[in-house]
């Protein structure tokens, strides 16, 4: 009898709720929906942030395919954010207040993700963002895919503790994410009682590593740890084999070389350094093969398939499986659907979304072979729950409860 | 191992990264030494050599590939250099600032050429295995310290290309007709010398100098659409500080540049040295503003 | 010699399609029309979304520095390629006050925690007051520019040696942006702006009052300018681009008015990065490095590198075309400013202004005429 009672004006909320979410101040035909995907197309990002953006449209693409979500059509509006912050915040307005879009996929750099967040936080929309970063940061407006440090980071220092190497060099390129990764690795590995044997950064895009390679070459350590972006590997591996020290002699642990950079970088060069990610081509899982074989055959036979492509691409799905167990597109109703959602069933194995808005997912270690693939020789037990604030760096800083 | 080899080693560090920027420069400060003009896309033309450097290391595989390389490279970027000269630079001689810009609108091209012909993520050029190892001091006070042999072949390189341009400016009929551009424009062209000629074939050299640094350079670096823009910043700035067109004050401020880098960087990071850098060239035009060598303190407006 | 001597003077207007109307600023109906188009700004407002007002405020905001480098560039011929260093001063400034007027007692801003730091640096705490932030904005790259130029320009350094040091300067000072995160919020710079002087910045009447602040601002520099390149100090200015050394024959000293013109230059762009902050919600490196700052003589070019009109007509065009073109065409987008660059400097050395000016020039018109009337006989 209670029960019976309560239906009567849940079904009235809910009815009145998809009222306004359909009259929501968005224009739009009536069997389509748009959401945004802001990616760099021209500039420094372009060459990863273009293939996030093809896996995010192939995600549209398939399900538009398969009938859209709650019988719409999707419809993605392109926009260029130039490997510039204010030009991604400056889209980012533009996407969401013009362009009546309903959510937007897209950002690579911290710098990007950061100067959106007041964007989406003002305007009250939802950006899905697909690429490792150094946490510190919870905003409700934002749902973060890529690893958190304790997802990435630190699973390579689990590992590379198991194999027993003691002594840690730390390179980074100059600039947020790898000073932070470092600053947590370093208090890792001091607590462990393992020795810091340097820590260098080179600006980003940087080609010069004589200095850099001498200090490496007077402290002597077990393993680098590198958190080098872009061009700047190339100029680091190529000098480090000149200088006598290939992969082979002094192991390198990057946590920005994927299969895509591999082979740019020539796999020969790399072959046998290794790399931590929560996704490689390799994986070998029935939905990942089916993932790889539809992206090769829109993109091209030999296209590398990279972490942060295939969270771009997750992000797509999980936003349609929040969409639909919310029944609404309103971003602030398939935010909350998308944090209470099941393990979903994705190339990149089961992952889904933690209250804190952060993707629960596996970490991986893998070792490049010769033809720029990586081999999986290690896994995290069991999924990973992500934890955007270091408990040893930063105590008792935790996301505010959303 | 102690403080010594690391010195040691910066030191030939020094001599290693001032030869990349002997190379860089020296087509720059060629054709500004004489036309006054500087070529913004000159970066793109070490781009070029190392994308002639991949496709020649395709037809010829082998461990000479990358010395097959260099005369391509050369010859390629030098036809790449006619044609801007003769289309552009020519039109522009008198406007050493908006040649300047124009030229900033060709790189840009050349990029995005570069980016579509061979694709945004670079392409892969490697160093034959006899020139991947390197010597290393098994004892005494300088223990330890390394000397990868890429590093001493590309001074070697850097040395013959100086030597063959001295050669060619002090020996040749044409380095006569050079320098003769070079003190007296308006006199050298009242004497019957085909000035403008003069200006085509120096600054096809000047770039075609640049294609063969990009095969070098290759060898240390990446190969992308936007590498000369790596090298090209530092490069300017050894023209400001070596002085008007001078091969001796270009390699006199390149040996500054890499030396000052290589032993700040024992102190402090690289980002940090890039600034000091550029303090201590606007600190050295305070004393000495027409450069290291002063080819000629006769004119007025040098 | 001569010939040499010739060669080296940076005489950019000897040229004969450089002559003539770009001499020096006319007046009256120019300034009638001008006056009309700030008119019609001003109702911006009502007439266009809340997106494109900010679109507008930004890119106006930039044509604030697009003027300064008619001062410096096309009067004064002093190339700088490093603008955007004093644009992203002007935009720290104002930025590093914002994030400590949010801060309560005690606190840092969040980068500065996560990166270490326990105590504010010492050059962060007087923009706690939002006067020395505004006087900053204007003051630390206009010292920083005069003390610089100054450095250079007594020595005779000019030139294509003073482009080239200017662009080491941007390269330069993006490098320490981004290598001093704990200090400067590195490669993300400066974000996440809540108020100024009390005013929440996310308020609608926040982006019209900004609007207007800074559509006043361009006006006030417009006809400030004008003053000056009309007054004796701007035929001096003119001298000296046309030829330093019959200056200095004459008993000038050049290094002065080039470094007021510098300084000038520098003012406005600090005050144009300030007013970009604040309608873009960032400041970051990647505003002031070396593509950045030339892109910002890119507008210039196109519009006129002598009118000041034209100087914010190009920068709202190359800007409106970067926003619509280069998400749709990215690829063409870069090819057509690279060909843009070189077809304007080449052919148009006086931009789309001098276009208009040479051919409402009366023997232009004339001629035009006489061919229309010919024709039509």
């Amino acid at each position: 009898m209670v029960m019976r009672g309560m239906y009567k004006p849940v079904g009235l909320v809910a009815l009145l709720l998809a009222a306004t979410s359909l009259s929501a101040p968005v224009a739009q035909a009536a069997d389509a929906v748009k959401v945004g995907v802001l990616q760099s197309l021209t500039g420094t990002m372009a060459i990863s942030e273009v293939t996030v953006k093809n896996a995010e449209i192939l995600a549209i693409d398939e399900i538009n395919a398969g009938g859209g979500v709650l019988g719409k059509k999707i419809e993605p509006v392109v926009e260029d954010g130039a490997s510039d912050p204010a030009i991604f915040a400056q889209k980012a307005t533009k996407l969401v207040q013009d362009g009546g879009v309903v959510t937007v996929f897209g950002g690579w750099t911290s710098a990007s993700r950061k100067a959106m967040l007041p964007v989406f936080q003002k305007l009250k929309s939802l950006l899905w963002y697909p690429v490792q970063f150094e946490g510190n940061e919870c905003s409700p407006n934002i749902m973060y895919s890529g690893a958190q440090p304790n997802q990435q980071i630190l699973p390579a220092l689990q590992w590379a503790v198991e194999k027993g190497y003691k002594s840690y060099f730390l390179i980074g390129s100059d600039y947020v994410f790898p000073r932070t990764a470092n600053l947590i690795l370093k208090k890792h590995i001091e607590s462990s009682k393992l020795k810091v044997a340097g820590e260098e950064y080179v600006p980003l895009g940087g080609t010069d590593f004589s200095a850099v390679i001498a200090k490496v070459q007077a402290a002597k350590p077990d393993i680098i740890f590198s958190t080098l972006n872009g061009d700047s590997n190339v100029s680091f591996f190529k000098q480090m084999a000149a200088a006598g020290l290939p992969s082979a002699k002094l192991p390198v642990m990057s946590f920005s070389i994927g299969e895509q950079e591999a082979v740019a970088m020539g796999p020969s060069l790399v072959e046998g350094s290794f790399a931590a990610w929560n996704y490689f081509q390799s994986l070998d899982t029935p939905a990942n093969k089916k993932f790889v074989a539809a992206y090769q055959a829109k993109f091209g036979a030999g296209a590398a398939v990279t972490d942060p492509m295939v969270h771009g691409y997750v992000d797509v799905y999980a936003w349609k499986a929040a969409v639909e167990k919310a029944g609404s597109f309103d971003p602030e109703k398939v935010r909350a659907a998308a944090v209470t959602l099941d393990y979903l069933d994705t190339a990149m194995g089961k992952v889904k979304f933690a209250a804190n808005q952060s993707l629960v997912q596996t970490g991986y270690i893998g070792q490049l072979d010769p033809t720029g693939q990586f081999k999986i020789i290690w896994q995290s037990k069991g999924t990973i729950d992500p934890d955007p604030y270091d408990p040893l760096v930063f105590p008792g800083k935790k996301c505010p409860a959303s | 191992m102690g403080e010594w080899p690391l010195i040691a080693g910066q030191i030939f560090n020094g001599f290693s990264v001032a030869s990349l920027y002997v190379l860089a420069a020296l087509g720059l400060a060629l054709s500004f030494g004489l036309m006054r003009v500087i070529n913004m896309a000159h970066g793109e033309m070490l781009m070029l050599g190392g994308y002639l450097a991949y496709l020649t290391l395709q037809v010829v595989p082998g461990p000479l590939g990358i010395l097959a390389a260099m005369p391509v490279a050369f010859l390629g970027a030098a036809a790449v250099g006619a044609v801007l000269e003769a289309t552009l630079i020519k039109r522009l001689s008198a406007r050493p600032l908006d040649t300047l810009l124009a030229t900033w609108g060709v790189s840009l091209i050349l990029q995005q050429a570069a980016r579509n012909l061979f694709g945004a993520i670079g392409v892969d050029v490697r160093a034959p295995q006899w020139l991947n190892h390197a010597y290393t001091v098994p004892s005494g006070f300088l223990e330890g310290l390394t000397i990868p042999a890429t590093r001493l072949f590309i001074l070697a390189v850097a040395f013959a290309v100086m030597g063959a341009l001295s050669l060619l400016l002090a020996r040749t009929r044409i380095g006569l007709l050079v320098r003769a551009v070079n003190q007296d424009r308006g006199m050298a062209a009242a004497t019957g010398i085909n000035v403008r000629a003069v200006d085509l074939s120096v600054f096809c050299l000047g770039t075609g100098i640049a294609g063969l640094a990009g095969v070098v350079l290759a060898l240390l670096g990446p190969v992308t659409p936007n590498v000369g823009q790596s090298y090209v910043v530092p490069a300017f700035l050894v023209v400001v500080l070596g002085g008007l067109g001078s091969l001796k004050g270009t390699a006199i401020a390149s040996l500054i540049v890499g030396l000052f880098s290589a032993l700040v960087q024992i102190l402090v990071d690289v980002s940090l040295t890039q600034v000091l850098l550029l303090l201590f060239v606007i600190g050295f035009i305070q004393f000495r503003p027409q450069g290291v060598v002063a080819v000629r303190s006769r004119a007025l407006d040098a | 010699m001569d010939m040499s001597i010739h060669r080296d003077t940076p005489t950019p207007l000897t040229g004969a399609p450089l002559s003539g109307p770009m001499a020096g600023p006319r007046f009256s109906r120019p300034v009638a029309l001008s006056l009309a188009l700030v008119a019609v700004a001003a109702l911006a407002p009502w007439l266009v979304s809340a997106y494109e007002l900010n679109l507008l405020a930004r890119f106006l905001a930039m044509g604030l520095l697009a003027m300064g480098l008619v001062l410096v560039w096309g009067q004064g011929g002093v190339l700088s390629l490093g603008q955007g260093v004093f644009f992203g001063l002007g935009g720290y400034a104002i930025a590093m006050h914002m994030k400590l007027a949010a801060l309560g007692e005690g606190e840092l801003p969040d980068f500065m925690v996560w990166s270490g730091l326990d105590a504010l640096p010492w050059w962060w705490v007087p923009f706690k007051s939002p006067l020395v932030a505004i006087l900053g904005v204007m003051l630390v790259p206009g010292v920083l520019a005069a003390l610089f130029s100054w450095a250079v320009f007594r020595r005779r350094v000019g030139g294509v040696y003073f482009a080239l040091i200017t662009q080491a300067l941007a390269l330069a000072f993006a490098t320490l942006l981004v290598s001093q995160q704990p200090s400067t919020g590195g490669f993300n710079g400066l974000t996440d702006f809540q108020t100024l002087m009390g005013v929440d910045l996310g308020s609608t009447a926040a982006a019209h009052g900004l609007y207007w602040l800074t559509l006043a601002l361009v006006a006030g520099a417009f006809l400030g300018l004008r003053l000056l390149m009309n007054s004796r100090y701007g035929m001096l200015l003119r001298a000296i681009r046309d030829g330093e050394n019959r200056i200095r024959f004459l008993g000038y000293d050049p290094t002065p008015f080039k470094v007021v013109a510098f300084t000038i230059g520098a003012v406005l762009a600090g005050l144009a990065g300030a007013l970009f902050t604040l309608h873009a919600g960032v400041v970051s490196p990647a505003l002031v490095g070396v593509v950045p700052s030339i892109e910002m003589v890119i507008w210039v070019a196109v519009g006129g590198r002598n009118s000041l009109a034209g100087a914010i007509a190009g920068t709202l065009a190359v800007n409106l075309a970067k926003d619509g073109v280069s998400s749709a065409f990215p690829d063409l987008w870069l090819y057509a400013l690279g060909l843009v660059f070189v077809l304007v400097v080449t052919l148009l050395p006086g931009g789309f202004a001098g276009l208009v000016g040479d051919v409402a020039d009366t023997s232009w018109a004339k001629r035009l005429k006489s061919i229309i009337v010919g024709r039509s006989k």
